[in-house]
């Protein structure tokens, strides 16, 4: 029965993987959107959005039927448990990008500011990386390299400071600026969200490997608060 | 957000065609009712597992389908039972005929006290006059499929007796293979073997279901849950439920089944 229940498994690692790329292509394409202007590509991604739910639903009906056919225990159990929780922050990440998108299709028209608009592409171009490289980590079930990727969620929160400042100046000067600044906030508060559930990622990835469940980056410890 | 789970469509089992049929079967041991109309049909490449607290009427039922009870005095049957449209309590019916398409595994291996060669040709000699060279190749396929030829080939003119209980159980499955049968019933087979030789089982039951239909009693749950398609609960002489096996171990629609795959009785 080994047989069935790891190539069941296997799927279920699979389809969780490809979660992951349908996530990172609705989070590429909302800031692609945001900084091309792209009312299309956003309709896209919201859109779309409905399959990554789907995925999820699919991933936790088979992971309920893995659990309660099969009795899983040890690290087949801690690798099903992590698909259903990885899962559902993939999910909130996909949310993310639907709620850029819709920044996009609001901000199109009002006074623009070209400096925060390039601070949120970088801010935007290292949440895509880190993204990336969470989902390697993952299906390498590389732990180390789980813990260094949470660390670069300080470099977002980075970015985040930055365009924060940015936008209380520009819109104490000029009022104008202040209904494409809101937008800018939002947008950066969901990247720096979407950098946040990266991390959650880690701490499954490092559950999986070692059983133990780590904090890394804690909210409340984070930036001296 | 994500959809409720409770919407996500159940998946049901394809649906393959029919190949046991029982409509109302009532046995009676003396003047206790053992079933009471067991209404059930048992599908083509499917492992269905019976299960139920001891007494529930869950191997009395699996014997008549190949008419086992027959052999116990005092039993009085009831009811209909049809394999591919026959039925098999007609007064016409061979019953070693029929149990040559309806074979049967018991709890404790069984083998013959002969070699494990004339074991597993036993039903074919039996059945007429086959040549050496068909029961060779009866001998090896059957024990291929019964996953136990690779302990056995060196020695098949050797005393079954002389295998584990494992190899045994499987022997024995292989002598049932040999007369091609289409449906197996297997009478707890796993209960009296350790985990390993249970999970080669398992595994070979597995892989036969695409040549046979498989009806399994057991009383081990997580065995019932790994392997089957369907399931069928029986408490007391009924059915109180039959469903995918999904069902019934996710979402089960009767109390009395998700108290007994919990462990609240029984």
């Amino acid at each position: 029965m080994r047989r069935v229940f790891e190539d069941e498994l296997n799927d279920l690692h699979v389809r969780f993987s490809e979660m992951g790329m349908m996530v990172n292509e609705a989070i590429y394409k909302s800031v692609k959107a945001f900084i091309n202007h792209d009312k299309e590509l956003a309709r896209d991604v919201i859109k779309n959005d409905h399959l990554i739910n789907e995925r999820e639903v699919d991933l936790e009906k088979r992971s309920f039927e893995l659990i309660a056919l099969q009795q899983p225990v040890t690290t087949d159990l801690r690798t099903i448990v992590t698909v259903m929780k990885a899962s559902s922050d993939l999910e909130r990440m996909g949310d993310h990008a639907v709620s850029i998108s819709k920044s996009t299709i609001r901000v199109k028209g009002t006074t623009r500011v070209p400096k925060v608009e390039q601070d949120i592409a970088s801010m935007a171009e290292l949440v895509k990386e880190m993204v990336n490289e969470v989902l390697d980590a993952y299906v390498k079930s590389d732990d180390k390299r789980a813990l260094e990727i949470a660390n670069e969620d300080h470099g977002i929160n980075h970015y985040s400071d930055i365009i924060y400042e940015t936008c209380l100046e520009i819109m104490q000067k000029d009022p104008a600026t202040v209904p494409g600044s809101m937008d800018y906030l939002f947008v950066s508060s969901y990247l720096e969200r979407i950098g946040d559930y990266v991390t959650n990622i880690c701490e499954w990835i490092v559950y999986l490997q070692t059983g133990k469940i780590v904090e890394l980056n804690s909210n409340a410890k984070e930036d001296d608060f | 957000m994500a959809m409720a789970i409770a919407s996500a469509p159940q998946q049901t089992a394809v649906a393959t065609p029919p190949i046991i049929d029982s409509h109302d079967v009532h046995l009676w041991y003396g003047t206790n009712e053992a079933l009471k109309g067991i209404n059930l049909t048992f599908h083509e490449h499917e492992i269905t597992a019976l299960i139920g607290p001891s007494g529930c009427g869950k191997s009395t039922y699996l014997r008549t389908l190949n008419r086992m009870n027959d052999l116990i005095p005092g039993v009085t049957i009831k009811g209909e039972v049809t394999l591919k449209g026959q039925d098999i309590y007609s007064s016409s019916m061979d019953t070693v005929a029929l149990r040559k398409e309806v074979g049967m595994v018991f709890q404790q291996p069984n083998p013959f006290p002969f070699s494990i060669y004339d074991n597993v040709t036993y039903g074919l000699r039996l059945g007429g006059k086959p040549s050496r060279e068909e029961l060779d190749e009866a001998v090896e396929t059957s024990l291929r499929q019964a996953a136990v030829w690779e302990d056995v080939k060196d020695k098949l003119h050797d005393s079954a007796l002389a295998l584990s209980g494992g190899q045994q159980q499987r022997v024995c499955i292989a002598r049932v293979l040999a007369v091609k049968p289409d449906v197996i019933l297997l009478d707890e087979p796993t209960s009296a073997l350790d985990p390993i030789s249970s999970s080669q089982i398992e595994n070979m039951l597995v892989n036969l279901k695409k040549d046979y239909t498989i009806i399994l009693v057991t009383h081990n749950m997580s065995q019932a849950s790994r392997i089957s398609d369907r399931t069928a609960f029986f408490l007391q002489g009924n059915l109180i439920e039959y469903d995918d096996t999904k069902t019934i171990f996710l979402n089960p629609h009767k109390k009395e089944t998700e108290d007994y795959i919990s462990g609240r009785f029984g």
